[in-house]
């Protein structure tokens, strides 16, 4: 009965809150396009389907065309696929090992956490970029799946930072030690006691890595070590840098991408931030 | 502070070596051969045995002949010598000399816009939280601004201020018909070309500051020193001042965090804006497959990256008298 009242306060307070309804609607606008876009798209991405190259926005070309007359908007629904996908994926991965490193470091203490924090904070220092850079150089095919790994390979460390902290906090608490007293095991009462006090705490890491992951692409993407078999929204960038897009003003090929980027990430943050509103009531704006 | 300081250290020998470690590693352990490709890539002559000179040469150069221990102290040895190898693409120039010649642009580029953006973005926070409607203006924008792709902001402002106003370059670290001379003229154009690839990087900055000093000041003025300050009937000032102080030291360790993710920016802006830094040098040295000049690019972002963090431990220490006291204030 309490549990049930208490779902429909989240709910309640979910629905209203005007920062997730923002949020949300632009996610599931973009998410709807990537979705539907071998629907949308009328052509191939990379076809070379406009004879006369470039050419602003027009009813049969909806995002215009590229130098080469390939459809703009063909590209930018199948490269919004591409970014959903790093952000699921590589911010997914990035979230479990985060996950399993804080959960083990924090509750575990001793000898095993005084190791695992050495690691987070050694890999902590280590700008993703610059590793990410190097492995994908010396990459001859790379695939987003590839992209998507190593970004969640090296996305972990601060979460796995602030993870290790809460269930440090949480470890001591009486429920866990009646827990414990029981009988229970550690991994029970790590995944049936702490993790779930701590629910916002880890949707809202995910939510946070997945907008990481996606900036991160589009960085590896347009300096030109993306993915060699797939079109993606850094890709796009980069291919109007290239050929000139600026100089010969064809801000059709460069807007939407970035746009697109700028939206998802900026309507990820807002949702944290609505979240931390729902799950945190002293946040909230009376 | 011994101990805190002598933490830090030894977290920063380890994460030096595992970065040494791992510019060793990768060319040698990833899938197949990168001497091999990079002489089909430039296919320099077609005569077999031509060929296999030069894959002998370059195997000899990265010392792939030897067993792996051997490889890898030769490695350690020549790199204490400042050593990192020759570039291809801008053969002959060893790899050092062709970084510390695009290092100064980096600091230039950076030092500004890192400080700058962490000052304002700290202030400007500070003073849109709770303040309903410098919250509904600034925290929108601070959003947008720290969402937005370091290379699109750049390609926008490029855009906008190059092509369609003309009134910044877009190329280059100065004018193309200048040589570099001590003139008011030459300095002038250093500014000029420098003004756009600055404000991409301070505006992004800017936004992640202020939002995150927002949220900060939010929390703190929850905190129940600052309900307790109110009670006593303390000015608000006051209490927004407490609250400052407080949330200023998880900025300068964020500070530490974000630097990975700046220089990342860093690198795409210099792209954007052909500037002559380490990022423009790594598009070329990735376009031309040029491998020692790419993991020369890897280590001294990695030394940069170490001595500001050891820079801005210094300064925290100053900053939260609880490290200077052996109180561990901040976790190593």
């Amino acid at each position: 009965m309490k549990k049930q009242k208490k779902k429909n306060e989240f709910l309640y307070f979910t629905l209203r809150n005007r920062k997730l309804q923002i949020g949300l609607s632009i996610i599931l606008f973009f998410l709807g396009l990537a979705i539907f876009a071998p629907v949308l798209a009328r052509n191939e991405p990379f076809a070379y389907v406009n004879l006369r190259g470039a050419q602003p926005p027009s009813s049969e070309y909806w995002f215009g065309t590229t130098f080469f007359g390939q459809d703009v908007f063909a590209q930018f629904v199948l490269g919004l696929r591409a970014t959903f996908l790093v952000g699921a994926i590589g911010g997914g991965l990035g979230t479990l090992i985060g996950v399993l490193v804080g959960f083990t470091a924090g509750y575990r203490g001793g000898i095993v956490d005084e190791l695992l924090n050495m690691l987070t904070n050694i890999v902590l220092v280590i700008p993703t970029l610059a590793v990410l850079l190097i492995i994908a150089a010396y990459l001859e095919v790379r695939s987003i799946f590839t992209e998507c790994i190593f970004i969640g390979l090296t996305a972990w460390p601060w979460a796995a930072r602030a993870i290790r902290a809460q269930t440090f906090s949480l470890r001591t608490r009486d429920f866990v030690d009646l827990a414990k007293m029981s009988g229970m095991k550690p991994l029970k009462i790590i995944f049936t006691e702490i993790a779930p006090n701590m629910m916002s705490y880890l949707v809202m890491t995910f939510i946070l890595q997945f907008g990481g992951a996606i900036l991160n692409a589009a960085t590896l993407d347009f300096i030109g070590l993306g993915p060699t078999n797939a079109v993606s929204l850094g890709l796009m960038m980069q291919y109007a840098v290239l050929w000139g897009s600026l100089l010969l003003g064809h801000w059709w090929w460069f807007i939407p991408p970035g746009a697109a980027i700028t939206a998802i990430v900026g309507a990820l943050y807002v949702m944290n931030v609505g979240l931390d509103e729902v799950f945190n009531p002293k946040l909230r704006e009376m | 502070m011994q101990r805190y300081f002598s933490r830090k250290l030894i977290i920063y020998a380890l994460t030096f070596f595992l970065a040494v470690t791992i510019d060793w590693m990768i060319p040698r352990f990833m899938p197949g051969d990168p001497i091999r490709n990079m002489l089909t890539r430039v296919s320099v002559s077609s005569n077999p045995s031509a060929i296999q000179m030069m894959y002998d040469y370059y195997t000899h150069l990265f010392g792939l002949d030897l067993p792996l221990w051997q490889q890898y102290l030769n490695f350690w040895n020549s790199l204490l010598h400042g050593d990192i190898g020759i570039s291809t693409y801008l053969f002959p120039t060893p790899v050092t000399d062709v970084l510390w010649r695009a290092v100064p642009y980096d600091i230039f580029l950076l030092v500004p816009a890192i400080l700058l953006s962490w000052y304002a973005g700290n202030k400007f926070g500070a003073f849109a939280a709770r303040s309903k409607w410098l919250d509904n203006t600034i925290s929108p924008l601070g959003y947008i601004l720290t969402a937005t792709p370091y290379m699109w902001l750049g390609i926008l402002l490029a855009w906008f201020f190059g092509i369609v106003w003309g009134i910044f370059p877009i190329a280059g670290a100065y004018s193309f018909n200048m040589q570099p001379h001590l003139s008011w003229a030459f300095i002038g154009s250093i500014f000029h070309h420098w003004f756009l690839p600055f404000a991409s990087l301070f505006l992004v900055g800017f936004g992640g500051w202020a939002i995150g000093m927002r949220n900060m000041i939010i929390y703190e003025l929850e905190a129940d020193y600052s309900h307790y300050l109110e009670a006593l009937g303390a000015p608000r000032k006051l209490i927004r001042q407490y609250a400052f102080r407080n949330g200023i030291l998880p900025q300068i360790t964020g500070l530490a965090l974000q630097l990975g993710v700046i220089v990342a920016g860093a690198l795409v802006t210099e792209v954007v804006f052909s500037y002559p830094g380490i990022g423009y040098l790594l598009l070329a040295a990735i376009q031309n497959q040029d491998y020692f000049l790419i993991q020369g690019c890897f280590l001294f972002i990695i030394i940069g990256v170490l001595l500001s963090n050891f820079i801005i431990d210094i300064v925290y220490v100053l900053v939260d008298p609880r490290t200077r006291r052996g109180m561990t204030g901040e976790s190593a």
